[in-house]
């Protein structure tokens, strides 16, 4: 299977993906404090910058200087982390109005959350919680997606999550499951690469096979990041998603898999913890955008 | 109980068994996977305590900061996923957690940190403009009726404690040996501009800004600051007000804006 896309990558992809976002087909970086001004200082070469929505949604001070500045020269993908879509309860309509607040005050190209919950009964757990895929989640899931689609007025991509558990509940898996949201609510995808990996190891299941089997056309941006690794009680191995480190070199293996059947896609190295230089992940980013450029130089010739 | 109510207590709680109905492609205990949520939760709530409050974490040493915030976080878990205002009770709890009684100002100096933060992230505001000001001080007859708006930034804190010196020493402001934590100080914390100024208000400061941040006229906030300090003067506390950008409006009762 995997020998019959490689050559026929044209065949897929492109043409109905637009509108799934805005963001250009280039490499982006998350925006993070300490690089503020040397952002401002240097203007580096990428595609777009990437935010966590709950970061700014602060009355003022340097997050807000900062962030109109990159704004105004660079393009933005606004990433929520704290909507908790999965939750057993109602979303939290004042979140919702911050988030639209936030969301007409930078116009971003793209706005992601995921398929997580991560409140519950008025606690916030700052973690993206798994959720059991049987039809009673799938309609929660989907009434708060239509709900935030249209309470901000915009399609929102939602993001395949990295999972530590499985759920005795589960009726689909969890590409038929995103499937059948992205069917139903008519939002995009954030395809996370790393997630794709890490729980493709974490339940044994074949992460290309994975890939292949969600709705590739509505992908609107990809996510690339690393993982620590730990075990399980069995003693097998258990990979963490902690955004501490650089991409794996299996996941940019996956990566150029899903980019041959994506073609050129917005695609965000993600590095929340053990944060590097400036320079470090421009590097990551040049390394994204060769894969992204190998892409177009391989549809451009087949086109030809 | 509903599922995630379920998953939700267990995360919170070391000694909950793990929630039923969760399973793992190799049939092994899924403890020891539902583990890596309570560690994330639980290691990332500490991560953004330690991150507002590093001179508190340097007064008494990482392990011991991590394992009271580890308590605090247990028991007082974010209301809201505005990480930046979690840990508010957090100087409260510092002063009932018995093993940090060696300590005693860590409290103050913890809500000294909030207050940082807090201006850190406060609605922008310009300072009132010099000619505006030397023009209001001028005219003494109308000064006294004047009220007073300050910087949304703006926060004091007076302490039995010397919390502006403890912290200042921890910027490498000042020597930490030659500090006497016994005496008191009232500190003014106020963004100016993109950075946040931490200075000490001079005697019956406190009470001449808790004066304005209540609608007192001067006059009435200076009379005040007077008779809750006997040392008080009106010019050096007016000086560093200005000197921080604090006052962003003076007028007349009848000139303020609804």
């Amino acid at each position: 299977m995997t020998i019959e896309f490689l050559f026929e990558p044209s065949t897929r992809g492109a043409p109905a993906r637009e509108g799934a976002s805005r963001l250009p087909a280039r490499a982006g970086l998350g925006l993070k404090p300490q690089h503020f001004t040397e952002i401002l200082a240097t203007r580096p070469d990428l595609g777009f910058f990437e935010i966590h929505a709950e970061n700014y949604l602060v009355a003022g001070g340097p997050f807000h200087h900062y962030l109109s500045r990159i704004r105004d020269r660079y393009p933005l993908s606004i990433h929520g982390v704290g909507l908790s879509i999965g939750a057993e309860g109602p979303l939290d309509v004042g979140h919702l109005d911050r988030l639209a607040a936030l969301l007409d005050r930078y116009q971003p190209q793209s706005f992601s959350e995921h398929l997580a919950w991560s409140t519950h009964g008025g606690t916030f757990f700052n973690d993206l919680l798994p959720l059991p895929y049987d039809q009673a989640t799938l309609s929660r899931v989907c009434n708060h997606i239509d709900q935030a689609q249209e309470h901000l007025q915009r399609r929102m991509l939602l993001e395949n999550p990295a999972t530590y558990v499985e759920f005795a509940a589960s009726e689909l898996d969890e590409a038929a499951f995103i499937t059948e949201i992205v069917r139903r609510t008519g939002c995009g995808l954030l395809l996370d690469v790393n997630n794709a990996h890490v729980s493709g190891v974490n339940h044994r299941r074949d992460p290309q096979a994975y890939i292949a089997a969600l709705p590739l056309a509505e992908v609107g941006e990809i996510h690339l990041a690393g993982f620590a690794e730990d075990r399980d009680a069995a003693g097998a191995p258990l990979l963490i998603d902690t955004h501490g480190s650089s991409v794996a070199a299996a996941v940019w293996d996956l990566y150029a898999f899903a980019l041959e059947r994506l073609g050129p896609t917005p695609t965000l190295i993600e590095r929340d913890n053990n944060i590097p230089p400036l320079v470090v992940l421009i590097a990551e980013a040049r390394c994204a955008e060769r894969w992204i450029e190998s892409v177009r130089r391989d549809r451009a010739e087949v086109a030809a | 109980m509903s599922d995630q109510r379920i998953f939700a207590a267990a995360l919170l709680d070391p000694d909950a068994p793990c929630p039923a109905g969760l399973t793992a492609w190799n049939g092994s205990d899924p403890i020891q996977r539902f583990a890596v949520y309570r560690n994330n939760v639980i290691v990332s709530l500490i991560d953004a305590l330690a991150e507002t409050f590093p001179v508190t974490q340097e007064l008494v040493g990482e392990e011991f900061f991590r394992a009271m915030a580890g308590v605090f976080a247990r028991a007082a878990p974010p209301k809201s996923a505005l990480l930046a205002k979690y840990g508010q009770g957090f100087p409260a709890f510092i002063e009932r957690f018995k093993p940090a009684r060696g300590v005693p100002y860590l409290a103050d100096v913890a809500r000294l940190e909030m207050l940082r933060v807090r201006a850190f992230h406060a609605a922008d505001a310009d300072p009132l403009p010099p000619d505006q000001i030397s023009q209001a001080l001028a005219d003494s007859e109308r000064l006294p009726a004047l009220r007073v708006t300050c910087h949304p930034s703006l926060g004091v804190l007076s302490s039995r404690y010397a919390v502006v010196s403890l912290w200042a020493a921890h910027q490498g402001l000042g020597d930490l040996a030659r500090v006497e934590p016994g005496v008191p100080e009232t500190a003014l914390v106020a963004r100016v501009g993109l950075e946040v100024q931490v200075v000490a208000l001079p005697p019956g400061g406190d009470a001449l800004v808790a004066s304005f941040l209540r609608g007192l006229t001067f006059g009435e906030a200076a009379a005040l600051a007077a008779s809750a300090a006997a040392e008080f003067d009106l010019t050096a506390n007016l000086a560093l007000l200005l000197r921080y950008g604090v006052l962003t409006d003076l007028r007349l009762p009848a000139e303020v804006s609804p």
